[in-house]
């Protein structure tokens, strides 16, 4: 037999005959797999017992010994929540929250990231240190000077104070500000020669270029914003300002009104449904923007 | 669009070398003005927005920190009382001592199972890696308000799935939620829970940068596996750690949703932190000084992590270089 013929080393190795990477015992390979069987049911369980729960008589939740899957379905649950809740005008409040923020973000943050990536102006530097000294500031430390200004502008209870304090953010601007500076020069130098204007340059060259980074930064910021609590909770008063994840928080939260389990999964279920839909339509997005913010630190 | 010619004038400045006669000072200094009034109107609308909503409330809140402030009256000038007072009140102690424990929980718990999680999809020859990773990254879109009821329901000491099957192998856990003693490892868990998929990724990400050649020497050097690990993964992961333990230790220290959901602080304070604190103090009881001051502990806080960040980054560079 002639070397050239046949890999020998193939059926020794379980080597995969077009020179995949080697492959470990399949012992190995089973356990490992079934220690990411074990993460997975860890973290998806919560969501598919939300899921039943939302979905289950209110005797069979609140049932000892419990049971994971219910006699029956029904809606009960959410018209429950309904009574307690106005679920519908929260979670248009939600979306017009969050969506206001990512969209005056957008706006804001890539204008300023564009400068400072791609502009050369005196005290770039040192604006430059002094931003990234301001993205070390905790919000939360900042919550009742905040609260102060916009509650003296009158602006608790509206959406004007939920937004406009977090038009823009200085995490936002580097994110996209680190990807502007890797794309290379010779893109606008060509149109800076035929006289293209700096805006033209920006809108028409360089935010094209920047689409990935500017989908990761409205996804962080559309969830972030969605899922937060404490800002909503302190800003509105008035439960029909209120975005969801507050208002449930306040069904759920406070010892004095608690409200069944089937409900408060009612409401959690649809909390966190658009954000599910959206990860999953759009995975790789959130995965490589998270390892996209790991890299740059 | 309108600015054809300052267009051409603007250019990164290259060396001249000579070859063009010198322009004047002041048309150079002109130039420089032009520049920076362009780039100030791309940045206006940002800075304002930072200006308004981040620089001035540090210096409001600096201020009203050495006040009174309680909403009522004019406030008075203390000094640094409120610091005083929060530094040796009983209370506050032991709201930073619980966010110094949460931190201590939730830091090593979040890279330990983002790391293992991180090795165990880090390979070629598993299945449905991409149907892993999605499901382990999944809680990250969930918001900490409705982890928190999540498993308060999943937990609860009469009706919770959990509880029960814990209690079918012999594990009664009681009310964890309302025990002093597990109440704060109980919140640190369902805060694991919810973002190790986030560090997960981060180190997915990091072992991609470990040199391949480097295995390849440890393997032929007929290295063990974990002595592959420790030789060449985790020096491999340094800067990734750095990060990672910084990123940590900040979220730690500025827990509050599922406190807030979950516990409210007790019981008996035993999970009170200190933006919990921050939020009571200030949101509740009016104490605006005393919330301002607990508001610059914090600011110091992450500060100093901030700073210790950058400065074993830039140690990092200097021996790469």
């Amino acid at each position: 037999m002639t070397a050239t013929a046949v890999p020998t080393t193939a059926p020794l190795t379980h080597r995969r005959p077009r020179g995949g990477p080697a492959r470990a015992p399949i012992a190995e390979r089973v356990l490992v797999t079934a220690g990411l069987v074990a993460l997975t049911l860890v973290t998806a369980f919560p969501v598919l017992v939300i899921a039943l729960a939302a979905f289950s008589p209110q005797t069979e939740v609140n049932h000892w010994p419990p049971r994971l899957i219910p006699s029956h379905l029904t809606l009960d649950n959410f018209a429950g929540l309904l009574a307690r809740l106005p679920v519908v005008q929260q979670s248009w409040n939600s979306l017009v929250f969050a969506g206001a923020v990512t969209l005056c973000s957008l706006a804001l943050n890539t204008l300023a990231a564009y400068a400072l990536a791609r502009m050369d102006f005196r005290g770039r530097g040192v604006l430059l240190t002094v931003l990234i000294a301001t993205m070390m500031v905790p919000f939360q430390a900042l919550l009742l000077p905040i609260y102060q200004m916009t509650s003296a502008l009158g602006w608790v209870n509206t959406f004007a104070g939920l937004v406009v304090p977090r038009a823009a953010d200085v995490a936002g601007i580097f994110l996209l500000r680190q990807f502007m500076v890797t794309l290379p020069r010779d893109l606008d130098s060509a149109a800076r020669i035929d006289g293209a204007g700096e805006f033209r340059i920006f809108w028409s060259i360089i935010l094209p270029n920047t689409r990935p980074a500017l989908l990761t930064m409205a996804l962080f910021t559309f969830v972030g914003n969605w899922n937060d609590l404490l800002w909503p909770l302190i800003m509105t008063s008035d439960s029909q300002v209120r975005p969801l994840t507050a208002g449930l928080a306040l069904v759920t939260g406070s010892a004095t009104a608690t409200a069944p389990y089937g409900v408060m999964m009612a409401g959690a279920l649809i909390a966190v449904l658009p954000l599910v839909i959206l990860y999953l339509v759009v995975q790789r997005r959130f995965v490589e923007g998270v390892a996209m913010t790991g890299m740059k630190g | 669009m309108t600015t054809t010619t300052s267009g051409r004038h603007y250019r990164p400045p290259a060396p001249l070398g000579g070859r063009r006669p010198e322009p004047r000072r002041a048309e150079l200094r002109r130039a420089d003005a032009r520049r920076v009034g362009k780039a100030y109107a791309f940045l206006g609308p940002a800075l304002l927005v930072i200006v308004a909503f981040v620089f001035l409330p540090a210096i409001q809140a600096l201020v009203t920190s050495f006040t009174d402030a309680s909403g009522f009256g004019e406030p008075a000038w203390i000094g640094v009382q409120n610091y005083v007072d929060a530094l040796t009140s009983p209370s506050v102690l032991r709201a930073l001592l619980n966010t110094v424990l949460y931190a201590a929980m939730y830091a090593p718990g979040v890279i330990l199972v983002g790391l293992c999680a991180a090795l165990l999809l880090n390979r070629e020859d598993i299945p449905f890696r991409g149907f892993f990773r999605t499901a382990i990254f999944l809680p990250f879109v969930i918001s900490m308000a409705v982890a928190s009821i999540a498993w308060s329901f999943l937990l609860d000491p009469n009706l919770g799935l959990v509880t029960y099957w814990l209690s079918l192998i012999g594990v009664h856990v009681g009310n964890i939620f309302g025990t002093a003693t597990t109440a704060l490892p109980a919140v640190t868990a369902v805060a694991v829970w919810k973002n190790f998929g986030y560090f997960m990724v981060i180190f997915l990400a990091g072992l991609q940068s470990v040199p391949r050649h480097l295995y390849e020497a440890a393997r032929l050097d007929g290295a063990g596996r974990w002595r592959t690990f420790l030789a060449v993964t985790l020096p491999g992961l340094r800067s990734t750690m750095t990060f990672v333990v910084i990123l940590a230790l900040i979220g730690a220290f500025q827990a509050f949703d599922q406190i807030y959901i979950m516990t409210q602080g007790g019981p008996d304070h035993a999970t009170e932190t200190l933006v919990y604190r921050i939020y009571t103090d200030g949101f509740r009881d009016f104490k605006l000084g005393f919330a301002s001051a607990l508001s610059y502990l914090l600011l110091i806080i992450t500060l100093v992590l901030g700073l210790i960040q950058l400065r074993i980054n830039s140690r990092h560079e200097e021996e790469l270089e």
